[in-house]
């Protein structure tokens, strides 16, 4: 019978290969792990050992960081292999599919509390309770409530992003004679001096639907108040109230400002976020301002000639209306999948100002950390930017990534493409704020 | 396993009745050599298509059975509806062009020198992986002339054509200064012979605030005439819109109207390096100043290519850029075949060489077309890559077909798998008939 024993080995060797395969595609080792009960809260865990796998986000330098920061976690536990796997972008698409196929990382940042909301709901996440000491002394209240699903901690935010900066070519506000303003008023008046100085105020990425809604987000927080941002963000109030209207009419004396955008607002919407920055710090200046997060300073210093203070410079996001100092942002979440012990020292290791640090050091990093020392950022714009962040007496979370990820973090749909429809025609704010209730009744179904 | 060296003499197997020993071995051969296609088919094509389509009918999160809910939302979601219509363009023309431009490409290769230079340089763009020509068109596209390789042709073009002019844009300082760059702006008041005009501008573009001019000044009244200045209302601050301030240029070469009563322009006249400007001998009424519109180049704004509008066709374009290629080889390989002698035959009847191309070229060829259409109806029905890689996120929405909304709803933030998996069974289904087509064809040649 050779023909038969030669067809099972061949058979065996193929099952070894789909096993093989399969095994290849595992995120790690589940571990045995309950959580430890060290009460212990600042001490950096120690002594745990096994495999972890991190599913993130950051890619390029971010990820040259981040991995700095791993060492220095395997340093104190040398008995644990962390493996970086970096999704980029295309996080949620990969994430998904991984966990669809019951087989998710350990940890996966997620650049979206909606996404985390998402996956808490269809019970994949584990509590982080066991990390809650540190994280109760290491960040305010407001940063571990929008780690906190139905009651039950699941998210840690290492990594955190001030969007109420406005970006400026120093030149073109020298040359226009305009200060950086400190109220929305005076902002649009700066806007006209720009403009008659011939410089364009405004550069506008409107090809990236979330530059639109942090603008948005940065007007309704000082138009509306906290207490209302908080009710759009979870739909308690429509998107047809009169406070969404009120922001919107306020937010089309910038986009509806057509001939003071940079090409016009056929070209806005074509320009992505990166090219929407390097033409305000191009020379000569394509415009003089972008409105956009601390991560523009990244951008100008990697891709422009542009010096800090000198070329550009950043102000806050004006109060509007004598509006209370307020700060929206975003961060990235830290997430458990599985009842990994070395996963979970890891987490409490990312909850240490000593993790914020390693980081921080290495710049374009805005910590929400509150113990961490402003010194450590390498420079004076970060500090300001980061420090704001962290310090902030209103801090509300990017309101779009707190919807459900169909109507608030989707390219060409829900809020990204009405804002681009708001772009294009911003007559209308009754009418979008229609439309945008319609996105919102259905994905909140 | 009692250590007993006996062997058991057993009866040869060649007496087992119902199926001789040779056809027991060659099923065994037969399953050996297809179980591992069968094992990779299986687990890769099989179960997953299976999969797919029962995933089809539950609910986003997979636990609840919807029946053809999924399916319903297919043609009322409008994203969808969009898809679906794009995808319908597509097939409708893209298969058509290619196979046509390709005809072309293979008839006139045929006919001239360098044809193999020529071939390789329509046949390029097939070693490029779609996506990758997908960005090199989502760049050439790009709106501002200065960027954009097709609008910058363009613009080439057009400044043929073009008068030049000293500014691009401005605005009138005040409410006093009306009108706009095509028509010119003119000063609200009226003027008569020893007035003296003053018409602010401003909003020029940086980069084109003339470099020479000197400071601006009021000219003194000129007997019998008009002199006026136009300069750029502008100080750092803002400065007093309307008033000639200290430090404030002159703007030189602007062309500036004297418009009479009618409307009609009386006369011309360009400033000076100081802004000023002169007319001489007017006789007495009203009149109007004006800075003309000759003073502005229509600069070219450049073809939305990437907007909603064109966004479809932009990328079709490019799709045809790739796929001509192809047509034009396999074509090429389908006009060498045909005998000569047939084309001689038809010429020495007498037929021009379009009659050639009509009566005895093309039919022939049939065969051929067919297969380039058929393969163009898949690869256009499949479309993703390409799409993906040129529309620009406002205009993702207007460029979506449905192998992409099938990609976006599945995954890219949706994590809708049911609906995901609705569209894909209805690609599916779209993909089946052509198949069905192109077996039967298969076979027929066989």
């Amino acid at each position: 019978m050779r023909t038969r024993t030669r067809t099972f080995a061949l058979l065996a060797v193929l099952a070894a290969l789909v096993l093989a395969l399969a095994a290849a595609g595992c995120g790690g080792d589940d571990g045995d792990g309950n959580g430890n009960g060290e009460g212990d809260t600042q001490a950096v865990p120690e002594g745990v050992s096994g495999n972890v796998a991190i599913m993130g986000v950051w890619t390029g330098d971010e990820q040259a960081a981040f991995e700095a920061v791993l060492d220095g976690f395997t340093e104190i536990n040398p008995d644990v292999t962390v493996n970086y796997n970096p999704a980029g972008d295309q996080l949620p698409t990969v994430l998904a599919t991984a966990v669809e196929g019951g087989n998710p990382p350990d940890i996966a940042t997620l650049p979206q509390p909606g996404l985390m909301r998402d996956f808490a709901g269809r019970g994949e996440l584990q509590p982080i309770d066991f990390a809650a000491d540190q994280i109760g002394e290491n960040f305010s209240e407001s940063w571990v409530e929008l780690g906190t699903v139905d009651g039950t901690l699941y998210g840690l935010f290492y990594k955190g992003a001030n969007k109420s900066t406005i970006w400026y070519n120093v030149g073109a506000f020298e040359g226009a004679g305009v200060e950086p303003p400190e109220t929305w008023d005076a902002l649009l008046e700066a806007a006209g001096t720009l403009q008659a100085y011939g410089v364009p105020a405004y550069s506008i990425g409107g090809a990236d639907g979330w530059t639109l809604t942090d603008l948005f987000e940065n007007i309704y927080l000082r138009t509306a108040g906290p207490d209302l941002y908080d009710q759009l963000s979870s739909h308690e109030i429509p998107w047809t109230h009169e406070s969404v209207i009120t922001a919107l009419e306020e937010m089309a004396k910038i986009v509806g400002d057509t001939e003071n955008i940079a090409g016009g607002t056929q070209s806005a919407l074509q320009t992505d976020f990166p090219t929407s920055v390097t033409r305000v710090f191009a020379d000569p200046p394509e415009a003089a301002m972008v409105i956009e997060g601390d991560f523009v300073g990244g951008v100008v210093t990697e891709s422009t000639n542009a010096e800090p203070e000198t070329g550009f410079n950043v102000f806050p996001f004006p109060s509007v209306n004598d509006s209370a100092p307020a700060v929206m942002g975003g961060g990235d979440a830290v997430v458990l999948f599985t009842e990994n012990e070395a996963a979970q020292a890891l987490i409490e290791y990312l909850a240490t100002p000593e993790a914020a640090e390693l980081w921080a050091e290495q710049g374009g990093f805005s910590s929400p950390n509150q113990n961490l020392d402003p010194e450590i950022y390498p420079d004076e714009i970060t500090r300001t930017t980061a420090s704001a962040l962290a310090e902030a007496e209103v801090f509300r979370f990017d309101l779009s990534d707190l919807q459900p990820a169909a109507f608030g973090g989707t390219v060409g749909q829900g809020l990204f493409k009405l804002f681009q429809d708001f772009l294009r025609n911003p007559d209308d704010a009754q009418g979008i704020a229609q439309q945008m209730e319609q996105a919102a009744a259905r994905a909140y179904g | 396993m009692s250590g007993s060296g006996n062997v058991t003499a057993e009866p040869p197997p060649a007496a087992a009745p119902p199926s001789p020993p040779g056809a027991w071995r060659k099923h065994a051969i037969a399953a050996g050599f297809l179980a591992p296609a069968a094992v990779f088919l299986g687990l890769w094509i099989v179960y997953p298509a299976i999969r797919t389509v029962i995933r089809s009918f539950y609910d986003r999160t997979g636990d609840t059975f919807v029946w053809f809910e999924n399916y319903e939302r297919l043609f009322t979601d409008d994203t969808l509806v969009t898809a679906i219509k794009n995808s319908a363009i597509w097939v409708l023309v893209v298969p058509v062009l290619v196979t046509a431009i390709g005809l072309v490409f293979a008839v006139l290769t045929e006919r001239v020198r360098w044809s193999v230079a020529f071939k390789t340089a329509v046949f390029m763009p097939m070693a490029i992986s779609a996506f990758a020509a997908g960005v090199l068109w989502r760049i050439m596209y790009i709106q501002e002339p200065e960027r954009g390789t097709v609008n910058a042709g363009i613009s080439a073009v057009q400044e043929v054509f073009t008068e030049p002019g000293v500014l691009t844009q401005a605005q009138g300082s005040t409410d006093g200064v009306t009108g706009s760059t095509e028509e010119g702006f003119e000063l609200d008041e009226a003027v008569a012979p020893g007035d003296v005009p003053q018409i602010g501008l401003t909003a020029i573009p940086q980069p084109e605030v003339p470099e020479d001019s000197a400071p601006a000044v009021v000219p003194e009244p000129l007997q019998g005439g008009i002199a006026g200045v136009v300069w750029r209302d502008f100080l750092p601050g803002g400065g007093t819109p309307g008033e000639l301030e200290e430090g404030e240029n002159g703007i030189p070469g602007v062309t500036v109207e004297l418009r009479d009563a009618q409307g009609g322009t009386a006369a011309t006249a360009k400033t000076e390096a100081d802004g000023t400007f002169a007319f001489e001998g007017v006789e007495d009424g009203e009149y109007r100043v004006a800075v003309g519109g000759a003073t502005f180049g229509q600069p070219f704004e450049g073809v939305s290519w990437l907007g909603a509008q064109l966004i479809t066709p932009s990328i079709i374009i490019a799709y045809i850029w790739i796929w001509a290629g192809f047509a034009m080889v396999v074509i090429a390989a389908g006009l060498a075949a045909i005998p000569r002698d047939v084309l001689e035959a038809a010429r020495t009847d007498g037929a021009t060489e379009w009659q050639v191309f009509r009566r005895v070229t093309a039919p022939l060829l049939g065969p051929v077309l067919t297969v380039v259409f058929i393969t163009m109806l898949i690869n256009v029905l499949k479309v993703f890559d390409i799409v993906l890689a040129i529309a620009p996120g406002s205009a993702v929405e207007s460029a979506n077909v449905i192998a992409v909304a099938m990609w976006r709803t599945s995954f890219s933030g949706v994590n809708d798998f049911g609906l995901g998996s609705a569209v894909a069974v209805f690609l599916f289904l779209l993909v089946i008939p052509v198949l069905l087509l192109n077996i039967r064809r298969f076979r027929r040649e066989v």
